[in-house]
């Protein structure tokens, strides 16, 4: 069977939010590392911000985001049908 | 899914009672030890205790259904597969090296965290749930299937045994070192014990006996991990949350630093008399070097003479013993022949140079004398980083793991649980490496050389370049340009850093063993899978009984085995560089074609050739022509160091893809129906396809 409307909307969604949460991963790793130098004087819990970030707060972001994009994906999958037990 | 359920329900219960137990046992050695056991047995017991329980899971999983042998009956629950694909991740190169590099390196070590991490964003958005869905065995099974044709999937066998086979020596090295450490048996020797245990899980169970191995693994290897660092943390701060509370470490690391940094405070001036004798040391090695150049053979010939003569004459005039056994050990380590002097004298500069120069702060990143080395510095940092994350999204034995589990919202799940239990040990390491820092900062530097603390002695009796103190301005008292810390020290000598008993030293040990083993296990099934499965069964023989598809898996995996040892012991280069280029060599070859293969339905057979083939090729290349190893010693390509050289590999095989597609024809129908498929974890019609 040849995938249908719902089927492209479904896929539509899906790209949407991975592009989203791409952008969300990449500002986290590159961005903040390119601007290391200039972002050392923020302090965050005690560390510098930059230190923070390559050692915790990125590695958070990365694991809401896998989370979210579990989470997210299973409510799409009910909503458009394409769910394994639907 | 009752029965799933029940499945999950049961393994819940008999892990619980399997972490009681290794407690228990823990608990048990130590009142052993406080019984006057002598360390050495203790040690034995430990690894002997361990390796027997995973060979044992290895034999009560043995099979031989083609299914449970390849993708553990695809029944996995996501948990599970999360620990064990932790397992399968943290190499020894994780367990042992990372807190020391990040000891050694500061913020800049901390690619190594985010790219080991960051990673699984990527498998989890581009690759688990298709390859779920797809529902085969390996990844050259996705190449041969979405792209048509053996080319696709024999380029995809050579990558993944060429990245696979590159990453499993440096685990075999790692298990060597850490079961010759800990029971004195020689390095060879210790890498067949480790090999057995390997194939023992294995060779008899394949992925089902290697997944359930995997996550008794991941336990071990993860108690031995924290609790050393938590009992660190709660005597230095009180606090017994390390990831939290080192942040007010790093703040005083901060601040020892300016002060031994400034000549004007007294501890500071005597960091500085140290460093201006190891320069004159430095400045004295330079002239011999320059002496060599010019006077050759000659030279050495007399300067071995002079030496001798020093000797003797310490000797007659009955010097004190002490400054007799200096002189014949110097003459003892006299370099033989032109090349051996030029490098170890090269390297004794280089070290005199590092040490001499000011401490370089933890948390400052780039850290350079001028804006252009610090611009080196960050372009290498991104890029190590970009290299170990797409690299992870194409390790082939990672990939595989997520056919394991039972459906495409388990396998999506799956990657969640993954990177939590792969951030607890990497939260961790950063933590680690400042508390040890801290305590060599303030309890080792400053004490006198009369009363160094016990383990300092302990370790310096191992191994000299793991740990070295020596009074280099003779003033009775531990400067930090006195001390020599090899980065492999930080996690195996926490335990006694923190004054803790040596069942814990012993635990680590174990539990840098599961980090090896479990990781080597993982990627020499990948090896031997890529080679029966999809050389032997897809493309020589497609009509062989199961019996002798499974006989010929577990005949390749010896012979791999026998093959990784045998390359081991030959000792190639630096571990680290060999992990790192295993990452470059699978994001080159293997991302841009399985990324496109799903989100670009135009993508084919001729594209995925070109660009696997153009990837792999300038990411080989460029580790060619630029590694110190190879002697081609070429220019860099905008600073890159050889580590990274997916940076250039991964956007070329992206553009080969495209490009190849673009010049051919379309792919057939039945292709693109293949990628809606894999696109959808239900589409109506999907029965029959074989997800079982």
């Amino acid at each position: 069977m040849q995938a249908g409307e719902r089927h492209q909307r479904y896929w539509r969604s899906n790209l949407r939010m991975t592009g989203a949460l791409l952008a969300i991963w990449f500002v986290a790793t590159f961005v903040v590392s390119w601007f290391a130098r200039e972002l050392q004087t923020l302090t965050v819990l005690g560390f510098p911000l930059p230190f923070y970030m390559a050692a915790q707060g990125a590695l958070l972001i990365y694991l809401l985001l896998v989370g979210f994009y579990a989470w997210r994906m299973g409510k799409l999958d009910e909503k458009y049908g394409v769910g394994e037990d639907a | 899914m009752a029965g799933q359920s029940q499945f999950t329900s049961q393994l819940k219960r008999y892990y619980s009672l399997y972490t009681g137990g290794v407690i228990g046992f823990v608990v048990l050695l130590s009142i052993l030890e406080q019984m006057g056991v002598p360390n050495q047995t203790l040690g034995y017991i430990f690894l002997g205790v361990t390796v027997s329980l995973y060979a044992g899971i290895g034999i009560l999983s043995k099979t031989s259904d083609v299914s449970e042998y390849y993708v553990a009956g695809r029944r996995v629950p996501a948990l599970f597969n999360g620990m064990a694909t932790a397992a399968d991740w943290m190499s020894a190169a994780s367990f042992i090296g990372l807190a020391g590099t990040l000891y050694i390196s500061g913020y800049d070590g901390l690619a190594f965290v985010m790219g080991w991490t960051g990673g699984y964003c990527l498998v989890a958005l581009f690759l688990a749930p298709y390859l779920r869905k797809f529902g085969q065995y390996t990844v050259p099974d996705f190449l041969g299937a979405r792209y048509g044709g053996d080319g696709p999937r024999m380029i995809g066998v050579f990558a993944a045994i060429l990245c696979s086979f590159t990453y499993v020596i440096a685990q075999i090295y790692g298990l060597g070192l850490i079961v010759s450490r800990f029971t004195g048996l020689d390095f060879g020797v210790g890498v067949f014990v480790g090999l057995g245990s390997i194939l023992f899980c294995s060779f008899l169970g394949g992925m089902r006996a290697v997944t359930w191995t995997q996550v008794s693994q991941y336990v071990i290897l993860i108690v031995a991990y924290m609790i050393p660092v938590i009992w660190l943390s709660v005597k230095h701060t009180g606090n017994p949350v390390p990831q939290i509370a080192y942040g007010y470490v790093l703040e005083q690391v901060t601040a020892r630093e300016q002060v031994l940094n400034d000549a004007q405070t007294p501890e500071g001036a005597r960091e500085a008399e140290v460093r201006a004798i190891l320069r004159q040391r430095q400045d004295a090695t330079e002239d011999r070097l320059r002496a060599l150049e010019a006077g050759g053979e000659e030279y050495l010939a007399a300067e071995r003479a002079r030496l001798g003569a020093e000797l003797s004459a310490l000797r007659s005039r009955h010097a004190p013993e002490a400054e007799i056994e200096i002189a014949q050990r110097e003459l003892e380590a006299f370099p033989q022949g032109i090349a051996a002097a030029n490098s170890i004298w090269r390297a004794e500069a280089e070290a005199d140079r590092l040490k001499s120069s000011p401490i370089v702060a933890h948390a400052e990143p780039y850290a350079g004398p001028d804006e252009e080395s610090r611009d080196k510095k960050r372009k290498n940092f991104l890029a190590l980083v970009f290299c170990l994350m797409v690299g992870t999204a194409a390790l082939p034995h990672i990939l595989m793991r997520f056919y394991t589990t039972t459906s495409v919202k388990e396998a999506r799940l799956s990657v969640f649980w993954s990177l939590l239990f792969i951030s607890l040990l990497y939260l961790t390491a950063p933590a680690l490496a400042v508390l040890a820092k801290y305590d060599v900062y303030t309890l080792l530097v400053g004490s006198s050389f009369s009363e160094l603390p016990s383990w300092v002695s302990a370790w310096e009796a191992v191994d000299r370049a793991l740990m070295n103190v020596s009074d280099i301005n003779k003033d009775g008292i531990v400067q930090l340009a006195e001390v020599t810390i090899g980065g492999d020290l930080i996690v195996l000598a926490t335990p006694e850093i923190a004054g803790l008993p040596y069942v814990v030293t012993a635990l680590v040990a174990a539990g840098g063993l599961a980090a090896a083993l479990s990781t080597a296990d993982g990627l020499m099934l990948t090896i031997a899978n890529a080679l029966s499965h999809d050389v032997y069964y897809k493309m020589i023989d497609p009509k062989a009984p199961t019996g002798r598809r499974l006989a010929i898996s577990k005949g390749l995996l010896l012979l791999v085995a026998v093959c990784a040892a045998y390359v081991t012991a030959l000792k190639p280069g630096d571990i680290l560089f060999m992990v790192g280029a295993a990452f470059s060599l699978a994001g080159s070859a293997f991302f841009p074609a399985l990324v496109l293969g799903i989100f670009w339905k135009r993508a084919n057979k001729v594209g995925a050739i070109a660009g696997m083939i153009s990837g792999l090729s300038v990411c080989m290349l460029y580790m060619y022509i630029t590694y110190p190893f190879f002697g081609v010693n070429a220019p860099l390509w905008w600073e890159i160091n050889p580590i990274s050289a997916g940076i250039f590999g991964i956007p070329v095989g992206f553009v080969g893809v495209i490009i190849g597609s673009v010049l051919s024809r379309p792919p057939a129908a039945k292709v693109q129906a293949l990628v809606d498929y894999v696109r959808y974890p239900n589409m109506a019609g999907d029965e029959g396809r074989g997800t079982s």
